[in-house]
């Protein structure tokens, strides 16, 4: 079953056209990235998914439901985001607690103390951290309470911004064992933005290459992994990586 | 022989807490030449704090002492905050870690470069806009008119961090100290602006601390490398020797790394049940 559906995506931020023209279909439980230019608008296509950038044209799709142009609550609870900046996106003065309730009150959820419990649980973190600030976690302690923050609704689809960019490699590796490991558990598809592409060749199955608000290629990771990309703006990527690795 | 650029020895830096007082950065020593040294080792590890007290960034309460702190001959430990102010920008300029945080938002990005140009020199008005729209090409972006119109969190990730470079790099100074300067940018920007860098260190003899997570990155990039783990240096080595590094903890971050033609399941991680009792 197709899990998340762009078809045709033109967003723009006031007279800017950002996309043009953006097609892509993810299958349920599928790990997609989004890689390419600085710049070239993959963290837009990502907010205009999530309702953070509502001027758009052509049509958003999960499991058969089109999103709507404003907040849509329904499509919230499928699909949920995690940020590029890990210390920007997490409120300074909310401690943990108040972070990972706060999806359950605005949906109007029960159960909030066991459903907290159980999703620090499975990101990994510890319950003295519960009643903690920001300020008083690691960088990789803050991804994981960002990744927690999106898993409380329970959706099916994680929109992930550069998820480890930020983080060392050694944390880097805990949060990608942990997201391929919720992925297996919980049957979650991912359509992920970064910029390294051994981290797609470790997480992902699909990827998608963008330049200058266009997709110039979609391919399998095997490919990427052999080399095999076609497109020179997808080979230049690829090649440039494969010079800097040890 | 000639001083060095940048001698720094036994360096500490210490933070007040409820439990005593405790060394973020303690006993680091290294000298810089006209080259290029890359710092890495994990979160937390000091990286940063090191990069700051160069420039005596260290907010209160946390100070700095060392045995020797000099740039250029200059007795940085000595200087008044006033002198300090001199260097700073001119002399020794800092890309910061965070763009967001660093880039003044409510100043659209071209009114902060053209500030930065002109706390250094006066131009006219006409070529103020010349040189900002220059710089920002020089960063490899693509339409700069527009660019300079936007506020910083109207740019993308990169972008900020290229207006970062663009607005260190234009008073041309003696030493760089780039925090994580691209790590949000894709590899083909990413190597032009560190071919910009580069052509300031060849031509110029620009000195540059580059820090970052990346050890692929800087093994193929610096000259020289330390790798620091709670506060210390704990390898130092020729940049193209990082991949035959011994130190355990180094060893550990290098089999962290996911590979282009990765087969592995689950990546190996670091044990740090040895230090992490906070
Ligand atoms: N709020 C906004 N107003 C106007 N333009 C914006 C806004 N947000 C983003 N843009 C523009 O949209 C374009 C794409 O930005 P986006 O953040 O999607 O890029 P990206 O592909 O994620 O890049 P990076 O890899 O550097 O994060 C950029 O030119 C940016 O200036
Ligand atoms: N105001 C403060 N009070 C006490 N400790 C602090 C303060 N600011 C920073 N520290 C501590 O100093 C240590 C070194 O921090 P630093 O920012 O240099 O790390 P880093 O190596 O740059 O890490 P990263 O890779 O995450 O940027 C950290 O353990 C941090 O918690
Ligand atoms: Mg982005
Ligand atoms: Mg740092």
């Amino acid at each position: 079953m197709t899990a998340l559906s762009l078809n045709n995506l033109d967003i723009s931020y006031g007279e800017t056209p950002i996309t043009h023209g953006v097609s892509l279909d993810i299958a349920e439980g599928e790990s997609f990235a989004l890689v390419g230019e600085s710049g070239s608008g993959k963290s837009t296509i990502l907010k205009a998914i999530a309702g953070l950038a509502p001027e758009w044209t052509g049509s958003i799709t999960a499991f058969g439901k089109s999103r709507s142009h404003g907040i849509d609550r329904h499509f919230a609870r499928l699909c949920q985001m995690v940020f590029q900046d890990p210390y920007g996106s997490l409120h300074p003065r909310k401690t943990i607690d108040a972070t990972l309730s706060e999806p359950l009150t605005i949906h109007g959820i029960g159960s909030q103390n066991e459903r907290v419990e159980a999703v620090m649980a499975s990101v990994g973190l510890d319950r003295k951290f519960r009643f903690r600030f920001p300020h008083q976690l690691s960088g990789g302690q803050r991804q994981r309470v960002a990744i927690a923050r999106a898993l409380m609704l329970e959706p099916k689809i994680l929109l992930l911004d550069e998820p480890t960019s930020a983080l060392d490699v050694s944390v880097q590796a805990e949060i990608l064992n942990l997201l391929k490991r919720l992925r297996r558990e919980q049957n979650l598809t991912f359509l992920m933005v970064t910029h390294n592409l051994p981290v797609v060749s470790f997480l992902c199955d699909r990827l998608a290459v963008m330049r200058q608000g266009r997709i110039v290629e979609i391919a399998d990771v095997a490919d990427l992994k052999q080399g095999a990309l076609r497109e020179a703006y997808s080979r230049e990527l690829m090649e440039i990586s494969a010079t800097h690795a040890a | 022989m000639n001083t060095p650029l940048l001698e720094v020895d036994n360096l500490r830096v210490t933070f007040p807490t409820p439990r005593g007082d405790i060394d973020v950065v303690r006993s680091v020593s290294f000298t810089l030449g006209r080259e290029r040294l890359g710092i890495v080792g994990e979160s937390g590890s000091g990286k940063s704090m090191t990069g700051r007290s160069i420039l005596k960034l260290i907010r209160a309460p946390g100070t700095v002492s060392a045995d020797r702190l000099a740039f250029d001959g200059i007795d940085l430990l000595a200087q008044s905050e006033k002198q300090m102010r001199a260097i700073r920008g001119a002399r020794i300029s800092m890309v910061m870690q965070d763009p967001k945080f660093s880039l003044n938002p409510v100043m659209t990005i071209g009114e902060q470069i053209a500030e930065a140009l002109l706390t250094h020199q006066r131009l006219p008005r006409r070529e103020v806009g010349q040189r900002v729209k220059a710089m920002l090409e020089s960063v490899r972006i693509d339409d700069p008119e527009r660019v300079a119109k936007l506020y910083p969190h109207e740019v993308s990730g990169g972008m900020g961090q290229r207006v970062m470079i663009a607005m260190m790099l234009i008073p041309e100074p003696d030493l760089l100290i780039a925090d994580e300067p691209t790590s949000a940018l894709d590899v083909s920007v990413q190597a032009q602006v560190l071919d910009i860098i580069d052509e300031l260190v060849k031509r110029k003899g620009m000195g540059l601390i580059f820090i970052s997570h990346d050890l692929n990155l800087v093994s193929s990039y610096c000259d020289r490398i330390l790798v620091m783990n709670t506060g210390r240096v704990v390898e130092e080595c020729e940049a193209g020797e990082l991949r035959n590094a011994t130190h355990p903890y180094t060893r550990g971050l290098l089999a962290a790394i996911p590979r282009l033609d990765e087969t592995r399941d689950e990546l190996p991680v670091l044990d740090r049940s040895a230090w992490a009792n906070s």
